[in-house]
């Protein structure tokens, strides 16, 4: 439904209640942003020392500062990254074993699955950091970081498998058996190809979410964005300025992530294969994503 | 099939950045004290097998003003990074070739029995409960735990009125301060962060009213406050601070007890290029501990 | 696994504290993340710009940053209180914006042909809205709004890190830094512990979904 049709197309008067209420709603913005200008300027949060180092070329710190926050986001990305990567994989081998598995195993899978989904990710890269070293697993942080968000997002990543398999039409299962091709020949050839295509969005959303959660670096002392933006404001004494350049390099990021799984559920959905429902719109189902495609689980 | 050469690209891709990820260590900044080179150990003695591989770890904090506190140039630099160039530099390491790890307090005693590091130099205060997993160096230096609070702060005085004052106090999680505040203020009057920059942010912006911990860090704080802060000035608890090694290690305890008796003069120097800039009395080294 | 036993009254409080903190935080993201959807669907364009741009900043945002944010931002603008309390609002915050798509998808499910037959009805915008839309909607996005709310349990761990004493992951700091227990024990502990509450609850949010099910 478009929403549009929760209000006529409006009369005067309904014209002049719109413009009403849209300058009360300015005003309203406008005097919040003018409050909190007000109280920032009396912490002396807007002098000058504690921008420039951001902003301003010229300063003496700007160079480091950045070249530490390049480095810190570098260290995010790869983190990120090889997360990703490594989810993909053991998604997908979960989720293929959960569909495949014959009923005696099925349930050691599932409930490894539930498990898994049912533990923060902070307490499994805590865990994971904090209890392999006893066994005489040395790593850097950056590998605990990554095993930690790789053990959390390749159960959700398999059920997002999962249900893009489910969500594939009967026909091609029956088709690629009814050709003679196994089971296995059947997920890798036909069935497999096509769910990830479907599920194309929600895996890039799922990216967004793996970003985000290598924030939790920082209680293992891995050195990625977040941290290091700590370990700036330790020497410079400007945390509000720091974290809201984080934020906007995260939001930015993320954003431009988030309008990519869009644009990649359009180009699919122009024609190919995609679920649809009866008023038109492409849509994955609802217990894996939690908005217009570009969602992800948090 | 387009797509299994997408994965396998993306992987090598991934595996390629992960390379430049590993190996990355950190060097201290600071004076570079001469190196010894001609120093004799005895063979199986760790102070030999550090001299033959020719570097050490060293594992020290990266968040404390004046003592262990990583810079803009990513370098760790003050006090604790001194002492542990100096003790490096007499078992033939230069120091450039010290790896400097971070080691909060709560991961110090696994590092060490881990063998991540080979000692942990990190305000580390001496207590029996850590002696029992491994052995102190030392005492290099005494401090003291103290309050900070706000300039123009009268009512608090000394840990004892922190009670009458209703005051929230803030400190570090995992830190011997925390530990011991407690017997001053109720659990729910104390905030712990990771780091004490955010503790000064809390007092400043009036979320608490007092921060506790050693003298010399809230001296570093005082400092960096420009005048908001002050020291109430009366130490309540005696903190050594002492050299982690492994559990055992009594001929590397000699030794490094050795070193910082035998060079008054760069313990000295060492302070007056870190901690000293902010506090105005130099500080003897105290009567080292026998090592068992 | 005597640590467990040992320290059961700080596993206990933990338990009770974190559990606290998301009764808190599902109330509040309810009631603002369906007060930003309203606003992202209404006619009047400064509210759909709000909106857009709250989903946008705190979906996009980490939610350490957001936290940081209320631990130490709201204490430079002069609102002081407890931890407690800047913890919940930053979970509060972030979670409204899943809340909100989600209840947005939810009222773009409803059949286009309900909400002109409340207009031509004769109801408002927020008539129609609240008599007519929301409450199918609300069907259709129970789902969702379950994953959504499984997922800010297990974000309630975070809120530790940032002055909140007492729940769940502070437990386990705790136990491992300061006192010096092994890890394994504790930590397996505190997994229980969150398992005690998600596995529950996802249970609970599966019977729910069957419940009002609808079929389309």
């Amino acid at each position: 439904m478009s929403t549009s049709v929760l209000y006529d197309a409006p009369g005067p008067k309904a014209k002049r209640r719109v413009l009403f209420f849209s300058v009360l709603a300015g005003i309203g913005v406008l005097a919040v942003l003018y409050l909190v200008y007000r109280q920032l300027d009396k912490q002396k949060q807007f002098d000058e020392a504690k921008w420039s180092p951001l902003f301003d070329p010229t300063n003496k710190d700007f160079e480091l500062v950045w070249q530490r926050l390049g480095e810190a986001l570098t260290a995010t990305l790869v983190a990120a990254a090889l997360a990703v990567v490594f989810s993909l994989v053991i998604g997908t081998v979960l989720a293929v074993t959960r569909v495949t598995a014959a009923p005696w195993y099925r349930w050691a899978v599932v409930g490894l699955i539930e498990l898994l989904r049912g533990i923060p990710v902070v307490i499994m890269i805590f865990f994971v950091a904090r209890v392999l070293p006893e066994y005489g697993v040395d790593l850097e942080p950056l590998w605990f970081l990554v095993i930690g968000l790789t053990l959390y997002n390749s159960v959700v990543i398999a059920e997002i498998v999962r249900a893009g398999i489910n969500s594939l039409p009967r026909g091609q299962k029956e088709a690629a058996e009814s050709l003679g091709l196994t089971r296995g020949q059947t997920l890798r050839l036909v069935l497999l190809p096509q769910a990830f295509r479907a599920m194309l969005p929600a895996l890039i959303s799922q990216l967004v979410v793996v970003l985000k959660d290598t924030s939790l670096g920082f209680i293992i002392s891995y050195e990625e964005t977040v941290r290091v933006a700590g370990q700036i404001v330790q020497v410079l004494g400007n945390p509000i300025q720091t974290y809201l350049v984080i934020a906007v390099i995260f939001i930015l990021v993320n954003y431009a992530l988030g309008r990519l799984a869009v644009y990649v559920e359009r180009r699919l959905s122009r024609g190919k294969k995609t679920l649809k429902t009866d008023d038109g719109a492409a849509v994955l189902p609802a217990n894996v994503l939690t908005g217009e495609g570009a969602g992800g689980v948090m | 099939m387009r797509f299994r050469g997408l994965v396998v690209g993306t992987v090598t891709a991934a595996l390629a950045l992960s390379m430049t990820a590993c190996g990355k260590s950190d060097t201290g900044t600071g004076t570079n004290p001469p190196v010894e080179t001609a120093a004799k150990f005895d063979a199986g003695t760790t102070m030999e097998k550090l001299q033959k591989a020719g570097s050490v770890k060293v594992g020290t904090k990266f968040d404390q003003p004046l003592f262990g506190l990583k810079g803009l140039d990513g370098k760790p630099a003050g006090f604790d990074v001194e002492i542990a160039k100096l003790i490096a530099s007499k078992l033939g390491v230069s120091a450039d070739k010290i790896e400097f790890v971070e080691t909060p307090s709560k991961v110090r005693e696994e590092v060490i029995e881990q063998g991540k590091v080979d000692f942990v130099v990190a305000t580390y205060t001496i207590n029996e409960t850590r002696k029992q997993r491994i052995t102190f160096a030392g005492p290099y230096y005494e401090a003291g735990q103290d309050l900070m609070v706000k300039k123009d702060d009268s009512a608090i005085t000394g840990p004892d009125a922190l009670k009458a004052a209703n005051a929230k106090v803030c400190s570090v999680t995992g830190s011997t301060p925390a530990e011991k505040i407690k017997t001053y203020v109720d659990a729910a009057n104390i905030v712990l962060f990771d780091v004490y920059s955010k503790c000064a942010d809390a007092l400043r912006t009036g979320q608490v009213q007092a921060v506790t911990t050693d003298n010399v860090i809230l001296l570093g704080l005082v400092d960096a406050s420009k005048g908001e802060f002050k020291l109430v000035g009366k130490a309540f608890t005696k903190e050594p601070y002492g050299i982690g090694i492994k559990k055992g290690d009594v001929k590397f305890c000699e030794f490094i007890n050795k070193t910082l008796n035998d060079n008054a003069a760069a313990y000295e120097k060492a302070w007056k290029d870190t901690a000293g800039k902010v506090s105005p009395d130099t500080p003897k080294l105290p009567t080292t501990a026998a090592c068992s | 696994m005597n640590v467990i036993l040992d320290n059961f009254d700080l596993y206990r409080d933990g338990f009770l504290k974190t559990l606290l903190i998301c009764a808190y935080a599902i109330v509040g993201s309810l009631v603002l993340g369906t007060v930003m959807a309203a606003f992202r669907v209404s006619p009047v364009p400064p509210l759909r710009w709000i909106g857009t741009s709250w989903v946008n900043v705190f979906r996009n945002c980490p939610l350490t940053v957001v936290l940081f944010f209320c631990a130490f931002g709201l204490p430079e603008l002069g609102i002081n209180g407890a931890y407690f309390w800047f913890g919940v609002a930053g979970l509060v915050l972030y979670t409204s914006a899943f809340v909100c798509e989600a209840v947005r998808s939810g009222i773009n499910s409803v059949p286009a042909g309900q909400a002109e037959a409340a207009r031509a009805v004769g109801l408002t915008f927020s008539q129609s809205l609240s008599s007519v839309i929301l409450p199918q909607a609300l069907r259709t996005v129970v789902p969702p709004l379950g994953s959504v709310i499984i997922a800010m349990i297990k974000n309630s761990a975070i809120v530790g890190a940032f002055g909140v004493g007492g729940e769940l992951f502070a437990v386990s700091d705790t136990l491992t830094s300061a006192r010096g227990e092994a890890a394994l024990p504790v930590l397996t502990g505190v997994v229980i512990a969150y398992l005690l509450i998600t596995i529950p609850g996802g249970l609970f949010l599966g019977w729910l979904e069957r419940k009002v099910a609808i079929a389309r």
